[in-house]
């Protein structure tokens, strides 16, 4: 690099254990309609120099928000109601909490001495301006320089965020790029100014795994060139033990537990810790349940299975833009869970829906046995009629507690609706068969009456799983059926399908981006990359000795949950 | 870009030939057609014509041909030799009438556009950035107000309200002296006296619209994280609000040309008739009602073609502004 | 969610070693809230209600709206006179105000009764014009309940009572003035009600009628259907609405009696208007199917026909209730613009088009502004109602979004 784009080490001329950023008894309350909401409370903790500390927590537990009131930008319903913020620089300590919102002090701050990344890489940075204009704009608010200038440290950032082709790519937009270089370039702005602290809110959470290895690489790396600070907000406490020095546990607005890393997982001194610690630990660690033969026919199994995007050009040759699935062969055997492993893209969410025939698959096909020894019918050739009871014995648990249930219907109608539809029920054997499903998957009774929106996403997961279950189904193709919950909840969902799957001898579809709950979960694996499937074996081979060069990154990329067997630093790099 | 544009232009032509057959529908829909009008003229004239000579003339203006040669004459001759028919009250060919009082129309259409952007985009702004303040509310009620007076209503009442409060007569573009004056200094200012009556009247109601479509898109994009960024950056509030949202907010805005236009065309219409403009919408209502269909067709179908052009230009105005458009 | 019999069995972080463990969010109520018992029973129509009645400014356009529509229907009753009756003693008579006391003149005792001040005559020499002036002397009772020239309620019930009139039959009353003929205006504007407002239900009826076939057709058919309808709505859409109003309206032919044209008025009006109804239903439609718990529903084996009217029409009622709502205004402005331009309905029908041609030339207004006024209040205010009425309802058509 000829371009000395920064200035001499002398700013950071503290010793390591100097407190650069020390928030006292923080406070923040949303004010709502009815209620307000008291969403940090008491909040506490020093940013040491060059230190990382991480602040984990659920959803919910005001993490965020305290980050965002370091830099004083919440939103209007937010109100800081007290406490402060001190930062020390090269002229003393500033009271943060003291400024103006919107005063000259404070922006000085903001992307000066403070920079902030975030978890969305896709919005956080404008759309229809270039990435480049975006850090030249952040670039010249905080340095005397000309256009010339700034538009060489743009590049000269991109350069040292690893983005190839500096140059031109400073000229791109955000949809252009992918999503691993949009945060890439989110985090070249936030350097720009050399700021001494780095906010980083969830900033690999929208990120695949192999992608987020490659991020906190980077960010790890450019911390320790440039001596930055580093608060990171996550909820993710593999990631925590990778990265962090210090940790504080939120939850409900209070900092529960705080301290060093190696204390908070391997001598945790509050219940939630202990919890929180025990729903990770217990996915790492996976069932070790015997896993049911695989020898002799098969429930179901795809041959040759593709599916393609895009339309037929107007000569009427059909070129596919994408092949989302590409010629994939899986069989799934009674009583087995077999977990589908993929990063976005890989076209295991493609494939799922072609199981159940919601996506008509361009190619190949699917046999399904009805009984262990029956003949095997083709489910892409079945007319309505036929795939009505294939649908009742193959079932789909979605992703989303939210959107899948229709919230104008009662629990009782939208378990009760499969009773009806298929199962010919009426009246009261609605009622007494919707009763004993739901206890089947841990709820009340007395929830029958009640509308979706009175459930949280655990419980509305559930009610969708007692859906599932209505009409005795012999497979359940689950959709990331997990991955929109919380890490807690998360464990007892799992928990609920492995003890429904002994007691009702269903076999499992798993279709996750998340490992740990996979190798949790299931039996046999099968990774997919670029809609191919790369690798197929059980879970404790393929989450442990995987034999193909992606398996291996993928596997390797996954934070490990223990400071002291700190994984994703030393794993397998696929060559690019 | 240039594909983009060929593209556009291109779908466009479907919706120009549905323009065509609508305005061709209406030209035959009154009873009788064509030579019932001439010789009912020529019989208010005291001439007679025999059997024969009807059933040559028919043959002549090709009226016992199929609808669809019809219609093919009719729109070929548009096309081809920008022969838009006969007028038969005017007694003159329709297209020596109706390319003054077209760009009459599309003057004042246009000037109310303006004038539409020019008001809503700072009070959208103001709406959307100081939310439920007291100044919004106010604006949401006129708002209101204004999208509930209908144009001719409007116009009576500006028009009453300056004849019996200041003693003047609105209405025209020019004062008398001024009217048929070469265009000097003087004769634009007389014009800008007299347009903005009109002007005011017809884009009102596109006024009041855009302000609440800006402000409830600016609301939105107001709470997305790329305005947390910039905030982040250390920008100022002024250039965190237009550089970020605003310039995405401002995509509907540009292809609100698309159907303000027509609104716009539609209200000069009805207020020129109020107001007694030389524009298209007087002698169109005239020529509805004498029943002069080929001048009322041709107005019909010019201003659809002035829509879709309004269209089109929004579209790549849309383009040259978001680059998501223009690229995919 | 502090419910226990809701919360699954076991929750790992109520551990009784700490004391202090919390297990919700920190909230102070500011005001009572909803008892969450009712709210998580209530189904979408009650929470719909809820928060429509929590918008003070769409119930009061509500009110407004059922208040019009009961002018509409008791026109009969509550008009004074009958919207033809002539004065031809009292052409552009001005408004008179009702007063309920008069003062003796003598004793300077004032005394309840409630009356109008006639008119006296004076006759502009120059141009030969009478104009009417109130004269403070004359005193004319009126009364509740009176009686007045028979008619016909509903065309059905022979009846003489009228909300409002002057005592004495003979003696002219004329709260907002007459016109030319010397007819009185309150009359005509109430008579008017009735035809303009139901022109905008009728509309939006017919409009919703078409929209629906319409909309089913292209959805059912798709294909080619599908993209020449979407094709047709864009083509009406492109042009502007006057004009084809102008051009459709003029072809009736003037022999048609009032009743045909106010159908064939009625059905042009529509005509242009289901594009945009069909446009909105038709996206909501789309983006419903391709919602999470439709395919659920499909995958429990309901039938197309199933999903389509157990699942994504009661999603879509409450936005086409505000949608119809909303289409209303534009109806009641279009045959107003088109009666006022004397190519809609023409007199004798009576709509507050109708009685704006009144009010065309500048001159006359100038002379009798009510002529102008009340009408256009009239049209002004429905609009409004309507607007602030669809307005509640769409931002309370759907009480799941947060």
């Amino acid at each position: 690099m000829q371009h000395q784009s920064h200035p001499p080490a002398s700013t950071t001329t503290t010793t390591d254990t100097d407190t650069v950023l020390s928030v006292r008894n923080l406070s923040i309350d949303y004010h709502l309609r009815t209620h307000i909401l008291h969403a940090v409370r008491d909040v506490s903790f020093d940013l040491k120099a060059g230190h990382t500390l991480a602040l984990v927590g659920e959803s919910g537990s005001g993490k965020s928000v305290t980050a965002r009131a370091l830099l004083r930008i919440i939103d209007t319903p937010a109100r800081v109601t007290g406490g402060t913020i001190t930062l020390t620089g090269p002229d003393g300590p500033q009271r943060l909490d003291q400024m103006t919102e919107t005063g000259k002090e404070i922006r000085a701050i903001r992307g000066g001495r403070i920079g902030l990344i975030f978890q969305e890489p896709m919005s956080s940075l404008s759309p229809v301006r270039t990435i480049g204009a975006q850090i030249v704009e952040s670039v010249r608010l905080h340095r005397k320089m000309t256009k010339q200038e700034a538009k060489a440290e743009t590049v000269s950032l991109l350069r040292q965020v690893e983005i190839d082709n500096p140059e031109q790519m400073a000229d791109r937009y955000t949809f252009e790029f992918s999503g691993g270089m949009r945060q890439r370039a989110m985090i070249a702005m936030a350097l720009a100014c050399n700021p001494d602290v780095l906010i980083a809110d969830e900033p690999t959470t929208a990120l695949d795994v192999t992608t987020q290895a490659e991020i906190m690489d980077l960010i790890k790396r450019l911390q320790v060139s440039r001596g930055m600070t580093m608060l990171m907000i996550t909820h993710d406490l593999g990631l925590v033990a990778e990265i962090a020095d210090d940790v504080a546990v939120m939850r409900f607005g209070r900092i529960v537990e705080q301290g060093p890393v190696d204390a908070l997982f391997h001598a945790p001194r509050t219940a939630y810790a202990r919890a929180l610690l025990g729903s990770t630990l217990r996915l790492e660690a996976g069932q070790n349940r015997p896993a049911p033969p695989t020898q002799g026919e098969p429930l179901l199994s795809a041959r040759g299975l593709t599916k393609g995007f895009g339309a037929k050009s107007w000569t009427g040759k059909t070129t596919w833009a994408i092949t989302a699935v590409d010629n994939v062969n899986i069989d799934l055997w009674p009583g087995e869970n077999l977990g589908i492993v993929g990063e976005s893209g890989s076209g295991k969410t493609t494939l799922g829906k072609m199981l159940l025939r919601i996506v008509e698959p361009t190619a190949g096909r699917i046999d399904w046995r009805p009984q262990p020894g029956a003949a095997p019918r083709d489910v892409t050739a079945m007319d309505r009629r036929t795939l009505r009871t294939y649908r009742q014995a193959v079932r789909l648990v979605f992703q989303d507690p939210f959107a899948s249930l229709n919230p104008r219907m009662t629990v009782k109608q939208v378990i009760g609706d499969p009773l009806y539809v298929a199962g010919g029920m009426n009246g009261a054997a609605i009622d007494r068969r919707v009763g004993e499903l739901l206890e089947l998957v841990g709820l009340d009774r007395s929830a029958m009456e009640r509308y979706p929106h009175a459930f949280s996403g655990g419980q509305r997961q559930r009610i969708g799983i007692a859906r599932a279950l209505a009409l005795n189904p012999q497979i359940i193709v689950a959709d990331e059926a997990t991955s929109a919950l919380d890490v807690s909840i998360r464990a007892q969902i799992l928990d609920l399908l492995l003890d429904l799957q002994k007691r009702l001898g269903l076999s499992f579809v798993f279709i996750a981006h998340d490992i740990s709950v996979v190798r949790y979960f299931c039996d046999r694996v099968v990774v997919m990359h670029k809609g191919r499937i790369v690798e197929t074996g059980t879970a404790e081979h393929i989450c442990t000795t995987p034999s193909e060069p992606y398996t291996q990154a993928l596997i390797s990329a996954v934070p490990s949950p223990d400071p002291r067997n700190k994984r994703m630093s030393q794993r397998t790099r696929l060559s690019r | 870009m240039l594909g983009y544009i060929v593209k556009r232009v291109f779908l466009m032509i479907p919706t120009m030939i549905g323009i065509s057959i609508i305005s061709f529908f209406i030209i035959q829909l009154p009873p009788g057609d064509y030579l019932t009008s001439v010789l009912a003229s020529m019989a208010d004239g005291g001439q007679n014509i025999d059997e024969a000579e009807i059933a040559r003339m028919r043959r002549i203006y090709g009226l016992d041909d199929p609808m669809i040669v019809q219609y093919w004459k009719w729109i070929s001759g548009i096309v081809l030799r920008g022969d838009f028919g006969y007028s038969f009250e005017w007694g003159r060919p329709v297209s020596e009438l109706i390319w003054d009082r077209m760009g009459a129309t599309l003057g004042v259409s246009v000037a109310a556009l303006i004038f539409v952007w020019a008001v809503s985009l700072p009070i959208g702004i103001y709406s959307a950035v100081r939310r439920h303040s007291f100044g919004d509310h106010i604006f949401t009620f006129l708002g209101f107000l204004g999208l509930a007076i209908p144009n001719f209503i409007l116009a009576l009442t500006l028009m009453y309200v300056s004849f019996a409060y200041f003693g003047q007569s609105v209405g025209g573009l020019f004062s008398p002296e001024y009217a048929q004056a070469d265009w000097s200094l003087a004769r634009v200012w007389d014009l800008l006296k007299h347009l903005w009556i009109p002007v005011v009247v017809v884009g009102t109601s596109g006024t009041a619209a855009l302000i609440r479509i800006l402000r409830a898109n600016l609301t939105d994009e107001l709470s997305k994280p790329y305005v947390v960024t910039a905030r982040a950056k250390g920008l100022p509030e002024y250039q965190v609000i237009l550089k970020y949202p605003v310039r995405i907010a401002l995509n509907p805005f540009v292809s609100a040309i698309g159907w303000v236009l027509p609104q716009l065309i539609s209200g000069v219409t009805i207020t020129a008739i109020v107001l007694n403009l030389p524009t298209a919408g007087p002698m169109l209502i005239r020529a509805l009602v004498a029943q002069d269909m080929y001048l009322a067709g041709s107005f019909i179908l010019l201003m659809g073609v002035l829509t879709l052009i309004g269209m089109l230009v929004s579209d790549l105005l849309l383009a040259a502004l978001d680059p998501r458009i223009r690229f995919t | 969610m502090t419910d226990a019999t809701q919360r699954p069995a076991p929750d790992p972080f109520i551990l009784p070693e700490d004391g202090h463990e919390e297990t919700a969010p920190a909230i102070s109520p500011l005001r009572p809230g909803e008892d969450p018992e009712n709210i998580a029973v209530a189904g979408q129509w009650q929470l719909i209600r809820k928060r429509f009645f929590g918008n003070k400014v769409a119930v009061a356009a509500g009110v407004i709206v059922i208040l019009l529509y009961l002018i509409a229907a008791f026109v009969e009753f509550l008009a004074p006179a009958s919207p033809t009756a002539a004065q031809p003693r009292f052409t552009y008579a001005p408004p008179q105000s009702v007063a309920f006391f008069v003062e003796d003149p003598e004793t300077g005792t004032r005394r309840w009764l409630p009356h109008v001040k006639g008119y006296t005559m004076e006759v502009d020499l120059e141009s030969l014009r009478r104009t009417f002036t109130i004269d403070d002397d004359q005193v004319i009772p009126i009364g509740f309940f009176v009686e007045g020239s028979s008619y016909r309620l509903w065309g059905l019930f022979e009846m003489n009572r009228r909300l409002i009139g002057p005592l004495d039959p003979s003696k002219p009353m004329n709260l907002l003035g007459t016109d030319s003929l010397g007819r009185d205006l309150l009359s005509r504007v109430i008579y008017g009600t009735r035809v303009s407002m139901s022109i905008g239900l009728i509309g939006v009826v017919t409009s919703l009628v078409i929209g629906t076939i319409l909309g089913a057709l292209s959805g059912y058919y798709g294909g080619w259907v599908d993209l020449s309808i979407q094709r047709l709505i864009e083509v009406i859409s492109a042009i502007p609405t006057i004009p084809l109003w102008l051009g459709l309206a003029a072809a009736i032919p003037i022999t048609w009696s009032p009743l045909r044209v106010y159908f064939i008025i009625t059905l042009i009006v529509s005509l242009l208007a289901w594009t945009s109804l069909a446009r909105e239903v038709r996206g909501r439609f789309f983006s419903l199917k391709g919602e999470d718990f439709v395919t659920a529903a499909l995958l429990d084996g309901s039938s197309q026909r199933r999903v389509i009217f157990r699942h994504i029409l009661p999603s879509l009622t409450s936005h086409i209730l505000a949608v119809v709502t909303l289409a209303i205004p534009t109806m009641i402005v279009a045959e107003t613009a088109l009666s006022f331009l004397g190519i809609g309905l023409k007199p004798p029908v009576v709509s507050w088009g109708v009685l704006l041609q009144d009010a065309q030339n500048i001159r006359t207004v100038a002379t009798a502004p009510w002529l102008l006024v009340w009408p256009s209040l009239m049209v002004v205010l429905s609009v409004l109602a309507f607007n602030f009425l669809g307005d509640g309802l769409r931002d309370a058509a759907d009480p799941y979004e947060n």
